[in-house]
């Protein structure tokens, strides 16, 4: 997904002189493409979250589009109060990108799991938060946020995802995407984790449990439309996150939902269940201990159906 | 009108603003209102005509807590009426007790959490660079905020990108919330330290008026570097009561004797020329 992003954003700042990405000193050889062919339009703030913020909140006041760059909690937790006052409050031109969202990092150890950024970013008025699922949609999710004024948040995994769309799926922040219609159970992913979410869909499907898959690239505003829909046809939603379940993706659905009249589905948060994850291991690893692979969340939709 | 005379009539605002919103920290406002006199009056390139010219000064207030200086001086210049002042603190006006740009002509940033203010000024101060333009990012910041690491962030910033277009001045008050500065977390020797990260640095009689003068025009024409004045400056200056008097960073001059002591303090050094706007009718 990071190289997906920088080669994107490098199309779009050869052709925009005003676009900037800011790096907290992070970035060794994935930002080298953006170094290389547009040395004019990247800077190494240093290992200085709050400043680089802050700095890239004057930048864009005058006028540019700034992307900061860091991974896990650097780029948001580390500076919120700059994101809140200095970017969000000024509706400036600032993305904030995450490498890293979820457990990517994992064997590193808890400071480098992003695992309540999307809680305390989407209590941010004024900030879209976005955190797409695959390739495909890390490509258009960074496109849209650069067409879209004011400040927003992009967390993407590292390298290694997999391209799950097969053709570009109608792309438009604040909507889902629906991957396909189902029986009783609707499955609900945003992240990264929408492989493990995949998986599970199509494990269900070999034991003959056809449920619905839709993909969130937008945590916020959430698509209250499709949770609305998904509510009238399906009897339970399960929302798959790789994050904390207070706050973040489970949580927007699950208050979408509480505003819904006649509702007759259940709600299933599926996510960190309000730890940090101190086992050491490898995102793939902590995601079967946490219940978050593909398998454990089939075995949690069969106990639920 | 002079710098004297629009740094008085801050002073006079102030007063009064904070009397009648019980607001707080009057003693910020008295120490920074001659730094904030002469950048309006002297320095910044600013118009009240048309607060959004590209090639503005760019200011931003840090200690954003003193922010009723702020808006003395932009509604003295004629960016809103200053009869507006009366609404400071007050439900449903457009003057929050701390710096807000939200709808207020001449607000470059809002601020009021301190440490942030320097870091946008090395934003503005690069875009500038990075677009040719020749105008100058003016911050004041306290010497309190220099507790935050924030503020140091930006300093080996801007030292290492050479924003010889961005001016701090230090309003070095001496005292913080709660003590003196020293007593709190000790910041002597201040100049040092800045020049350690590679400043310019005047330090200077932060209520002397040529000395600001002085001092912020040779800012405007450093090449090298960026530039920090720390300017010395009195807490709760020209009230002789709250002057190095702690309580007078939350408290507000009540009605009666501390209102009317205030009030007559200042009037028996009111500079000619400038009339009372609240007790000349």
């Amino acid at each position: 997904m990071r190289d997906t992003f920088v080669a994107t954003l490098l199309d779009i700042a050869k052709k925009d002189k005003n676009v900037y990405i800011v790096t907290g000193d992070l970035g060794f050889g994935v930002l080298k493409p953006f170094w290389d062919n547009l040395p004019g339009q990247i800077i190494n703030a240093g290992i200085s979250e709050q400043n680089m913020t802050g700095f890239a909140a004057g930048l864009a006041r005058e006028g540019k589009t700034v992307f900061t760059y860091s991974i896990g909690n650097f780029p948001t937790l580390r500076c919120i109060e700059q994101i809140r006052n200095d970017c969000a409050y000024h509706n400036a031109n600032v993305k904030i990108v995450c490498i890293g969202g979820g457990v990517v990092y994992g064997a590193l150890g808890m400071s480098h799991h992003a695992t309540e950024d999307l809680a305390i970013l989407r209590a941010l008025p004024d900030v879209t938060v976005m955190a797409p699922g695959d390739l495909v949609e890390a490509r258009l999710a960074t496109k849209a946020i650069y067409e879209t004024p004011g400040t927003c948040y992009l967390r993407l995994g590292r390298g290694g995802e997999k391209r799950i769309h097969q053709s570009d799926p109608d792309f438009k922040i604040g909507k889902a995407i629906k991957i396909c219609d189902g029986e009783n159970t609707a499955i609900f992913s945003s992240g990264a984790i929408f492989d493990e979410a995949y998986k599970a869909h199509t494990l269900l499907k070999q034991k003959g449990i056809n449920t619905a898959l839709y993909t969130f690239p937008t945590v916020k505003p959430i698509d209250k439309e499709t949770i609305e829909h998904c509510c009238d046809k399906y009897s339970l939603i399960v929302t798959v996150e790789e994050h904390n379940i207070i706050g973040g993706f489970g949580s927007a659905v699950a208050e979408a939902m509480s505003e819904l009249n006649n509702r007759n589905s259940r709600l299933l948060r599926i996510g960190f269940n309000d730890t940090y994850a101190s086992v050491v291991g490898s995102q793939q690893y902590l995601r079967n201990i946490y219940g978050m692979s593909g398998e454990k969340i089939a075995e949690r939709i069969i106990e639920n159906v | 009108m002079t710098s004297e005379q629009l740094a008085w009539k801050i002073r006079r605002h102030g007063i009064e603003m904070t009397h009648l919103s019980h607001g707080s920290h009057i003693a910020s406002v008295l120490s920074v209102a001659d730094i904030i006199a002469v950048l309006y009056n002297d320095i910044l390139n600013v118009d009240p005509k048309n607060p959004d010219m590209p090639n503005r000064d760019r200011f931003i207030m840090s200690k954003g807590h003193a922010g009723a200086a702020v808006y003395a001086a932009l509604a003295e210049k004629g960016f809103f009426d200053v009869e507006e002042l009366k609404t400071h603190y007050a439900d449903g006006s457009r003057l929050s007790g701390h710096v807000s740009h939200k709808g207020i002509p001449g607000v470059e940033f809002s601020t009021g959490s301190l440490g942030h203010g320097l870091s946008v000024g090395t934003g503005m101060a690069m875009a500038a660079k990075l677009d040719n333009k020749d105008h100058k990012v003016f911050v004041v910041c306290g010497d309190g905020e220099c507790d935050e690491g924030s503020m140091w962030e930006a300093a080996l910033f801007a030292n290492h990108f050479e924003l010889n277009n961005l001016v701090a001045v230090i309003d070095h008050n001496q005292m913080q919330s709660l003590d003196f500065c020293e007593n709190t977390i000790k910041l002597e020797p201040l100049s040092d330290k800045w020049k350690a990260f590679g400043w310019n640095v005047y330090e200077i009689d932060g209520h002397n008026h040529n000395e600001l003068k002085k001092a912020l025009n040779a800012a405007r024409l450093n090449k090298d570097k960026p530039t920090v004045i720390i300017a010395n400056t009195v807490k709760g200056k020209g009230v002789s009561f709250m002057e190095l008097d702690i309580l007078w960073h939350y408290r507000f001059p009540h009605e009666g004797e501390e209102y009317d002591n205030a009030v007559k303090e200042l009037n028996d050094s009111r500079p000619d020329g400038v009339s009372d706007p609240y007790t000349d009718k």
